[in-house]
C-alpha cells in the first residue's frame, strides 16, 4: 500500500475523454461517486427510454460539466451495445403499450438496489478498511442516493395503485413494519459489527506478531551465519549462540516485562548485557518482583559490578545470579565457583569491591557481604529493605 | 547399569545425549512422539525415562498421564523451554525432576543416577519456580502441611536457586547430604500433591505478569 492510496480524495465532477462513449458524462459521474461506470450508463439509458428525461439530463451535463483532458478514441462497441439497448427497449415499451408509469418506478428501484449493492461490494470494503481517512462523504452520498432511488421506486409503484387517502395508510403501515424489522435486526447487526471489530483487531495483532517473528527469524539466520564464519573461535561462537538463545527464548516464553519498571526484568537485562560483553554464561533465577526505585537502581549497579568482577576475574565456567523479593526485603546473590580472592589483601585506596559494591550498598541503606577465599569461589550478597 | 529410554522429538538431540552419557548408563530405547514413547517404555521397562516436555501428540504430560498407575519407571523431565507452566505441569504430572537441555553430560549422568535412586533433581530454575509458587500469601490453605513449605525447606530451595550443590548446602546448613535430599523430596511431594487453588492457576497467571 503506497502512501498515495491512503488518503483518497473525491475527484471533482468533470468529463474525461478516455473511456468515454459519447461525451464522457457517465464516466465523470461514475468517478465522482465511486460507482461502476456500467451502472451510470444503464441509468442514463433507461432514463432515455422512459420519457426522454435522460436525453435532457445528459445534454445538460454535457454542456455544464467541464472537460478534463484531450479527446481520445471512443469505444465504439460499447456505444453500439448501449444504443441497441436503448432502441430495443424503446421499441418494446412502445409496441407492448406498457405504461411508462409502471416501468419507471421499477427502473428507479432497480438502480437504487444496484447502487446500494455496490456499497456492499467486498473490494470496496477492503479499500475502506485499509485507508486511514475513510471517505465518509462519498460513502454517505452513495448510500443516500441508493436509498433515495429505492424509496422513490417503491413510492412510485405504490402511488399508482392507491389513491391519496389510502396512500397515507400504506405509508404508516410501511413505517411500522420497517420499525419492527429494525428492532428485530438491530441486535443481530450489532453483534455482527462487534465480531467484525474483534476480528479486525485480531488480524492486526497477528500481523504485528508475524512481523516480530520475521525479525526474530532474521536474527537467528544472521547468528547462524556468523557462527559458521567464526567456527574457529570457540569463545566467540559460544557468545553468539548464548546471546541469540536469550533473545529467542525471551521472544518465545517471556511475558512483556519492562526492564525500566520492575526489578526482575531489570536484573535479566543486566545479566544479558554482562553476558554479551564478557562472554561468560550467567544463570539467573528471579523469585518475586517489585517496582523499581532509586535505591534499587543503586543496588542493581552494585550487582552489575559484582557480575562483571565474576566474569572478568574469577575464571569460572559460569556465574549464578539469584534475585529475591519477599515482602520488603530484596536480596541479590552473585556466585561463582572460580578461583576466589583474598578479601583482606585488596588495598584500601583502590575502588572496586570496597567502593562500588560495599560502599554503594551502605550509602543506600543496605548491606553487602562478600564471601570468598582463594580456590573457593566467591559469593556476593546484596541486601536491602525497600522501605 | 541404569537402563534409560530417551524420549525427545529432536533426533539430533537424542544422538547428542547418547554420546555424552557416562558409563553406568545404558540407553535401551528411543522415541520421538507420545504413542511410540508409550510402546517403547512398555516393552523395554527401563529404570529412568528422559522425557521431553514438548512432544507431538500431547507432550510429555500426556505420556505421564497415560502411564499413570501401571508400573512406571522414574521420569526426569528435560526441555529447552524453561517456561513455568511447562515445568510445573510436568512435575505435578509425576516427574521426579526437571533439567534444561543446556545441562552438561556429566551433570546429566549424575541427575539420572539420582533419579534412579529415587531422589528428586531440582535445577536452580525449578527451585525458583517452586519458591514463587509457594510464596506466602493470605489465601487460606486447605491442607497446611501440603500447601506450605517449612522454613528449612525454603532455605534449601533458596540455596539450590543460588547455585549450590547438595554438598555445599549440607555444609552451609550444618546438616548431612541425606537430610538435604530428604527435604528436596518432601518439596517435590508437596508440589505434586498440593491442591492449593492458586498453584494450578499460578502457572497460567505468570503469563500475564
Amino acid at each position: 500500500m503506497t502512501e498515495s492510496t491512503i488518503v483518497e480524495e473525491t475527484p471533482r465532477l468533470d468529463r474525461r475523454a478516455d473511456g468515454r462513449l459519447v461525451a464522457g458524462v457517465c464516466r465523470g459521474i461514475a468517478d465522482h461517486l465511486g460507482l461502476e461506470v456500467v451502472i451510470v450508463r444503464l441509468a442514463f439509458s433507461l432514463l432515455i427510454i422512459a420519457g426522454g428525461v435522460g436525453c435532457a439530463a445528459y445534454i445538460a451535463l454535457w454542456v455544464l460539466v467541464p472537460r478534463r483532458d484531450e479527446p481520445a478514441q471512443r469505444d465504439w462497441t460499447q456505444f453500439a451495445a448501449y444504443g441497441a439497448l436503448i432502441l430495443g427497449l424503446s421499441f418494446l415499451t412502445w409496441a407492448s403499450g406498457l405504461a411508462k408509469a409502471a416501468l419507471w418506478p421499477l427502473v428507479v428501484g432497480g438502480l437504487g438496489v444496484a447502487v446500494l449493492w455496490q456499497q456492499a461490494d467486498r473490494n470496496q470494503r477492503q479499500r475502506w478498511l485499509r485507508t486511514t481517512t475513510v471517505p465518509l462523504r462519498r460513502m454517505w452520498l452513495r448510500s443516500l442516493l441508493g436509498a433515495f432511488l429505492v424509496i422513490g421506486g417503491i413510492g412510485g409503484f405504490v402511488a399508482q395503485r392507491v389513491n391519496a387517502a389510502e396512500a397515507r395508510e400504506v405509508l404508516i403501515a410501511t413505517a411500522v413494519i420497517l420499525s419492527g424489522v429494525a428492532v428485530i435486526a438491530t441486535p443481530w447487526l450489532m453483534r455482527l459489527w462487534q465480531d467484525l471489530d474483534v476480528e479486525r483487531r485480531e488480524r492486526i495483532r497477528s500481523q504485528e506478531r508475524a512481523e516480530l517473528a520475521a525479525h526474530v527469524h532474521d536474527s537467528v539466520l544472521h547468528t547462524l551465519t556468523l557462527i559458521q564464519r567464526s567456527a574457529h573461535d570457540s569463545r566467540e561462537v559460544q557468545r553468539l549462540a548464548r546471546s541469540q538463545e536469550r533473545e529467542l527464548r525471551s521472544w518465545l516464553y517471556a511475558p512483556r516485562a519492562d526492564p525500566d519498571q520492575t526489578l526482575a526484568a531489570a536484573v535479566q537485562k543486566i545479566v544479558g548485557e554482562v553476558e554479551d560483553d564478557h562472554g561468560v554464561p550467567i544463570e539467573v533465577v528471579c523469585v518475586g518482583d517489585c517496582p523499581l526505585t532509586a535505591t534499587l537502581g543503586a543496588m542493581l549497579q552494585a550487582a552489575r559490578e559484582a557480575m562483571v568482577n565474576a566474569a572478568k576475574y574469577a575464571e569460572a565456567p559460569s556465574v549464578s545470579v539469584y534475585a529475591e523479593v519477599s515482602g520488603d526485603d530484596v536480596a541479590i546473590y552473585v556466585r561463582d565457583r572460580g578461583k576466589g580472592f583474598d578479601l583482606d589483601s585488596i588495598p584500601e585506596d583502590r575502588m572496586g569491591v570496597r567502593g562500588s559494591i560495599i560502599g554503594r550498598m551502605e550509602r543506600n541503606g543496605g548491606t553487602a557481604t562478600v564471601r570468598t577465599a582463594p580456590g573457593e569461589g566467591t559469593e556476593v550478597r546484596l541486601e536491602l529493605k525497600r522501605r | 547399569m541404569t537402563r534409560v529410554v530417551l524420549v525427545d522429538d529432536h533426533q539430533m538431540f537424542r544422538t547428542g545425549v547418547k554420546a555424552e552419557l557416562g558409563p553406568g548408563i545404558e540407553v535401551v530405547g528411543e522415541a520421538g512422539d507420545v504413542d511410540s514413547a508409550i510402546d517403547v517404555i512398555k516393552s523395554a521397562a527401563p529404570d529412568v525415562v528422559l522425557l521431553d516436555v514438548h512432544l507431538p501428540g500431547g507432550g510429555g504430560i500426556e505420556v505421564l498421564r497415560r502411564l499413570h498407575g501401571s508400573v512406571t519407571p522414574k521420569f526426569l523431565a528435560l526441555s529447552v523451554s524453561d517456561a513455568a507452566e511447562d515445568v510445573i505441569g510436568v512435575v505435578r504430572g509425576g516427574a521426579r525432576g526437571y533439567v534444561t537441555k543446556t545441562i552438561s553430560g556429566p551433570e546429566l549422568t549424575d541427575a539420572i543416577g539420582r533419579v534412579a535412586d529415587d531422589d528428586a533433581v531440582f535445577s536452580p530454575r525449578l527451585a525458583g519456580f517452586v519458591l514463587d509458587a509457594f510464596a506466602a500469601t493470605d489465601a487460606p490453605s486447605i491442607d497446611p502441611e501440603l500447601d506450605q513449605l517449612t522454613q528449612r525447606e525454603r532455605e534449601v530451595l533458596r540455596l539450590i536457586a543460588r547455585g549450590y550443590a547438595y554438598k555445599e548446602i549440607a555444609r552451609e546448613l550444618f546438616i548431612s547430604v541425606k537430610t538435604v535430599e530428604t527435604h528436596v523430596s518432601s518439596v517435590l511431594r508437596k508440589l505434586q500433591l498440593s491442591n492449593r487453588h492458586e498453584l494450578s492457576r499460578w502457572a497460567a497467571a505468570r503469563r500475564l505478569v
